[in-house]
């Protein structure tokens, strides 16, 4: 249906220009000074300022792997990581245990485990899908390289990123 | 040998010198703008804008590269550098002459334009004026419609529906402001006699600027009286600048959202980087020819002139060379003041619509600055000097 819209009503200084340009020009000034003088709040200046300190416990950053507190490595290589990984982005190499071995029970370990971070989408389904909570979602979300290889975390990066965790894991934080 | 000595070689040299500064200035001026545009107008609206280059000198060896104070004073270096190595690319489908000579055009009659400025008094008793024409105004003015060349033969070569939009509307905005903008100063000539820009400084070192009178410490009834008509003039004036510079709340050549980039919009590169020069030169000769004629030029209050004369009596221990040089900052610095003002209004002023400019144009300031003049003239009629 057709429709007006009421015009509103102009003053005469209104209709002058001249002053309500003035106005406006009062008010990107007050912007300008308020600038200047650091009263206005400004974005976070990043390589400088970080938000490290604010990152929430269960933010997903770069997947790393963990030992538990006796040194050991919780990953058992049961590649259950691998198969859920929606862009393929985890490569294991299952080795096994020799059986004199003092934890030959537990039969394998990985022998290669590579993550490649080009690929990665920071999902946490592998950290969801673990067994042996091996595997973490980290709070490194600046990762880097110079070339293709260098986004490729293996596993001494990625137990360097993950370190040790001890006691009971993430998994069961009812904000994951 | 009649032939040597029959050139003024003294002549040749001072202007060459002479312009060569001037283009030197105005050229890093420019670039200085567009940095001076992007950090007011973040500052505006509350963003930080370009505040990280500095000036690689840790290239050159020393420890750390030099950011002053408020960071990002590299930015033009970087841009320039960024425009010269680009690809310069011609798209198949445009006007090749045209297409070549339009930024050249843009530019020159900008550049040009610049001649008659006068910048300084005098630097080591020679005028600080490239070219001391009588009708610098009109010079003007005339390279300044020029520009339109440029704009329209850019439009016109591109072979493109959004490049030609912005020229014929940069075409016709320019065409109806320069009525106005002639029209306005007609009531200075009426007040000072005279066409010649370097006396026209003189006249108000001597009787107080045009628009602040009192700055030579008297006023009397013909001052207050011609004040208004002055002022009137100024702000019309200023106004029909905006629009012949492309400025905005005047840029509808280049609309960004209704025409792409206007009539630049087919250009890359150095091309593109040429009409850009030409915009932001154009606005400082604009900015110049305002200071010259309503704000005194490179005259301040107390300060004597290149030739040692004038101001405060304390000041003339110094030598006069010294004086000369503080007139140029103080004309570049006035410049400056009404460039920063030109971005302020930009941030703060929407676009008008098409029809508002032109009936703005053609009502409005057309009959002010007519009506003007005749106010102006009864006056000086009424009461000669």
């Amino acid at each position: 249906m057709a429709y007006t819209v009421a015009r509103p009503k102009l003053t005469f200084w209104e209709k002058f220009y001249l002053p309500q340009v003035v106005g406006g020009l009062a008010i990107t000034f007050r912007h300008l000074v308020n600038m200047l003088a650091g009263r206005t709040k400004v974005v976070m200046q990043y390589p400088e300022e970080k938000w490290d300190a604010s990152l929430p416990p269960y933010y997903r950053g770069a997947p790393a792997l963990v030992k538990d507190e006796k040194g050991r490595e919780r990953c058992v290589a049961c590649q259950l990581c691998e198969f859920i990984c929606p862009p393929r982005a985890i490569r294991i190499l299952p080795g096994e245990l020799p059986a004199e071995s003092k934890w030959s029970k537990v039969e394998k370990f990985p022998e290669q485990f590579d993550i490649d971070m080009t690929r990665c989408i920071y999902c946490g389904m592998c950290e969801e899908v673990c067994p042996e909570q091996a595997i973490f979602l980290r709070k490194d979300y600046a990762t880097t390289g110079f070339s293709r290889d260098q986004m490729v975390h293996d596993k001494a990066r990625l137990y360097e990123l993950g370190g040790t965790l001890e006691g009971l894991v993430f998994k069961w934080n009812p904000l994951k | 040998m009649d032939l040597l000595t029959s050139i003024d070689w003294y002549l040749i040299f001072t202007s060459l010198a002479k312009t060569v500064v001037v283009l030197g200035i105005i050229l890093t001026m420019v670039s200085y703008t567009v940095y001076a545009e992007r950090r007011v107008s973040a500052l505006i609206q509350d963003r930080l804008g370009p505040n990280r280059v500095g000036f690689p000198i840790s290239l050159l060896g020393a420890k750390n590269d030099f950011s002053p104070f408020l960071g990002g004073l590299g930015q033009p270096i970087a841009d320039a550098v960024k425009l010269l190595i680009k690809e310069d690319f011609t798209p198949a489908h445009v006007n090749k002459l045209y297409y070549w000579i339009a930024p050249a055009l843009g530019i020159g009659a900008v550049i040009v334009s610049l001649a008659v400025i006068p910048f300084g008094s005098s630097f080591l008793g020679d005028k600080m004026v490239i070219a001391d024409v009588n009708a610098g105004p009109l010079f003007i003015f005339a390279f300044s419609s020029l520009g339109v060349y440029g704009i329209v033969l850019a439009g016109w070569s591109s072979n493109s529906k959004y490049s030609f939009l912005g020229s014929i509307r940069s075409s016709s905005q320019m065409i109806s402001y320069e009525l106005s903008l002639g029209l306005s100063v007609i009531p200075l000539f009426l007040i000072l006699g005279t066409l010649n820009l370097s006396d026209i400084v003189d006249y108000q070192v001597k009787n107080g600027w045009l628009l602040i009178p009192f700055t030579n410490g008297h006023l009397d009834l013909r001052k207050i009286l011609l004040w208004g008509p002055i002022f009137i003039s100024f702000v019309t004036f200023t106004i029909s600048m905006f629009a012949e510079t492309n400025r905005l709340p005047f840029d509808l050549p280049e609309a960004e959202q209704e025409l792409v980039g206007g009539y630049h919009t087919e250009y890359s590169s150095m091309k593109f980087a040429l009409f850009f020069l030409g915009e932001y030169a154009a606005m400082i000769a604009g900015c110049s020819l305002i200071v010259t004629l309503f704000l005194g030029g490179w005259h301040l209050p107390l300060i004597p002139d290149g030739a040692g004369v004038g101001g405060w009596e304390a000041l003339h221990a110094i030598p006069a060379w010294f004086w000369g040089l503080v007139n140029i900052a103080v004309f570049f610095g006035k410049v400056a003041l009404l460039l920063l003002f030109f971005i302020w209004v930009r941030w703060t002023l929407p676009r008008f619509r098409y029809d508002q400019l032109m009936r703005l144009g053609w009502i409005f300031f057309f009959e002010i600055a007519l009506v003007n003049v005749f106010l102006t003239a009864l006056i000086v009629a009424v009461i000669p000097n």
